[in-house]
């Protein structure tokens, strides 16, 4: 560990956390034009150029804001919320390749990656720091000494730890097919084959339980504005709040990364460019362009899912991650340790066998599902 | 000196600190946070000795789950001012008596080991890798199968328990 691979993690540690705040700024604004197109309407577009300077207009503002502190918070903790609740989204996405290890660039003598670390457990830190995400969340609810905020923060407690248990179980799958932990390997593993067609069933309980974790629409129940005012938010201005928010889309951003990187293929081509001029094996610094295709397209879906579903009951919410997601995934588990066994004992072919039973097995859950979460006529409790 | 050992001097000073803020803080919330630092400051040791496995599973599950289900009962029930007086009487005496023995058995280990030649010496470092994990999974299904089957029916037991205490009789009002 020498000076220099240190100064190059802190350079590269900056660089993306400055990109993330970008990405936020970009976010905010993708979403709401996005939003804004699907009501039929414009959206914002009056700063710059199709509104593009409205970001920096919000940032502005945001910053010249009062900063007010709620009488008999816990002022501490109230202070420091924001940036727990900020810091596992800047950093969850430190082990994610963002190009092959063909498109390393010499500079000053060093040989420079597109990842920040390479770590052998990739995919149990991205587990670990999202577990410990909550804490900012619930601590901005209990300081702001507010009881919607404090609501709030409560439900994201329930919520996400529930929701971890199934994220858990849907990245067990991906690390059997991929035979590693590292998310170098995870993504050459997908060369030509998305995980996402191996297994489907993996790949939508990894982006439902994502939703839950991020606390996006329909499961933004912190937040929900109609119960809990903003929920854990309800308290903060300024830049207090700027973090907060900007702490909600970097998730998104991450885990749109962490999706596109386990389930789509990372920085690899889409299978139908293999081996043409456009494949990352013959012009390596495509890579981070794909990754980037693929977050946008993946950031749509969030965005889609917000405008069309509305928020589900609190009640729902946990029926479903215990009693639908969570058997599902402990199913999917088995289901793809088995199809593993099988090709490799009996018949290759097996491998398809894969995605076939998980499909089937989702059926299953969603009969369950309609048989125990459906909207029962006139039901009187 | 060594870029690890100034870490390590570092996370040894903060997990005393988090540890005694721990005893000391009168705020069960504050308490918890300082036992959610010391966890993390016992994961990274385990980074320094070459145990990524255990480092994050000790993150997902002491640091993520466990504590926060700790949280959440406190912020849940209102419990964050203790009370100012003692609980149980007999506690401080018992307390500062097993203080008393542990310290004097971890300064016997250290005086026999600074006696041998072997002084604080660098213990076998695991390769880290992806094979240590997959070495690691291989004992445990192996050499370790009957402990790791016993804790697993413990969980199970466990759990159930917590599903029947919790459970609302048929007919028994909410």
């Amino acid at each position: 560990m020498t000076f220099a691979s240190v100064l190059e993690w802190l350079i590269k540690g900056l660089v993306w956390v400055l990109v993330l705040l970008g990405g936020f700024a970009y976010l905010t604004y993708y979403e709401r034009r996005a939003l804004a197109r699907i009501q039929v309407r414009i959206g914002p577009n009056r700063a710059g150029p199709f509104g593009l300077l409205q970001p920096i207009a919000d940032a502005i503002k945001l910053i010249f804001k009062e900063e007010f502190m709620p009488a008999r918070a816990d002022k501490l903790l109230f202070t420091l919320a924001p940036i727990i609740t900020l810091t596992p989204a800047l950093v969850i996405t430190a082990v994610v390749p963002f190009g092959p290890e063909a498109a390393n660039f010499p500079l000053f003598g060093r040989t420079i990656t597109w990842y920040i670390a390479d770590l052998n457990v990739g995919v149990l830190y991205i587990m670990s720091v999202a577990s410990i995400a909550v804490y900012g969340i619930v601590l901005a609810g209990w300081s702001s000494n507010n009881k919607y905020a404090m609501l709030g923060g409560l439900r994201s407690t329930a919520q996400m730890l529930s929701y971890e248990l199934a994220l858990g179980l849907s990245f067990i799958a991906v690390i059997l097919l991929a035979n590693s932990t590292r998310l170098i390997d995870i993504v050459e593993a997908q060369t030509g084959m998305w995980f996402a067609v191996l297994q489907p069933v993996g790949m939508i309980i990894f982006l439902i339980a994502t939703l839950a974790e991020v606390n996006r629409a329909p499961f933004d129940m912190p937040d929900a504005e109609q119960e809990l005012t903003a929920g854990y938010h309800s308290e903060y201005g300024g830049m207090k709040f700027a973090l907060l928010f900007m702490a909600e889309y970097d998730k998104m951003i991450a885990i749109c990364i962490i999706a596109a990187s386990l389930f789509f293929g990372g920085y690899r081509e889409p299978w139908f460019l293999q081996g043409t001029l456009l494949s990352v094996d013959q012009t390596p610094l495509l890579g981070p362009v794909y990754l980037f295709l693929k977050v946008f397209i993946l950031l749509f879906g969030m965005i889609w899912v917000r405008a069309t579903l509305p928020r589900i009951r609190y009640d729902r919410l946990m029926a479903f991650g215990w009693k639908i997601l969570l058997p599902l995934s402990l199913a999917l588990v088995f289901l793809t340790a088995g199809g593993i066994l099988l090709e490799e004992t009996v018949n290759p072919w097996f491998r398809w066998g894969i995605p076939v039973v998980s499909l089937a097995a989702g059926w299953v859950a969603i009969l369950g599902m309609y048989q125990t979460l459906r909207r029962k006529e006139h039901a009187r409790a | 000196m060594d870029f690890t050992l100034i870490l390590f001097f570092i996370l040894a000073a903060t997990a005393v600190a988090t540890a005694l803020g721990l005893l000391i803080s009168r705020n069960a919330v504050y308490a918890a946070l300082f036992l959610v630092l010391n966890l993390t400051c016992v994961a990274i040791f385990y980074l320094l000795l070459g145990a990524p496995f255990i480092a994050m599973a000790q993150v997902t599950v002491y640091a993520g789950a466990i504590m926060v289900l700790f949280l959440f009962v406190i912020m849940l029930l209102g419990a964050e001012k203790l009370p100012k007086g003692e609980v149980l009487p007999f506690q401080r005496p018992l307390a500062i008596g097993a203080a008393v023995i542990l310290l004097a058995e971890s300064g016997y280990l250290l005086f026999q080991r600074f006696r041998s030649a072997a002084l604080l010496q660098n213990p076998g470092t695991v390769e880290n890798s992806m094979d240590s994990l997959r070495e690691m999974a291989s004992l445990l299904f192996t050499d370790y199968l009957l402990p790791f089957e016993v804790t697993s029916v413990l969980l199970l037991v466990a759990m159930i328990g917590a599903i029947v205490l919790t459970k609302r009789e048929k007919g028994e009002p909410a």
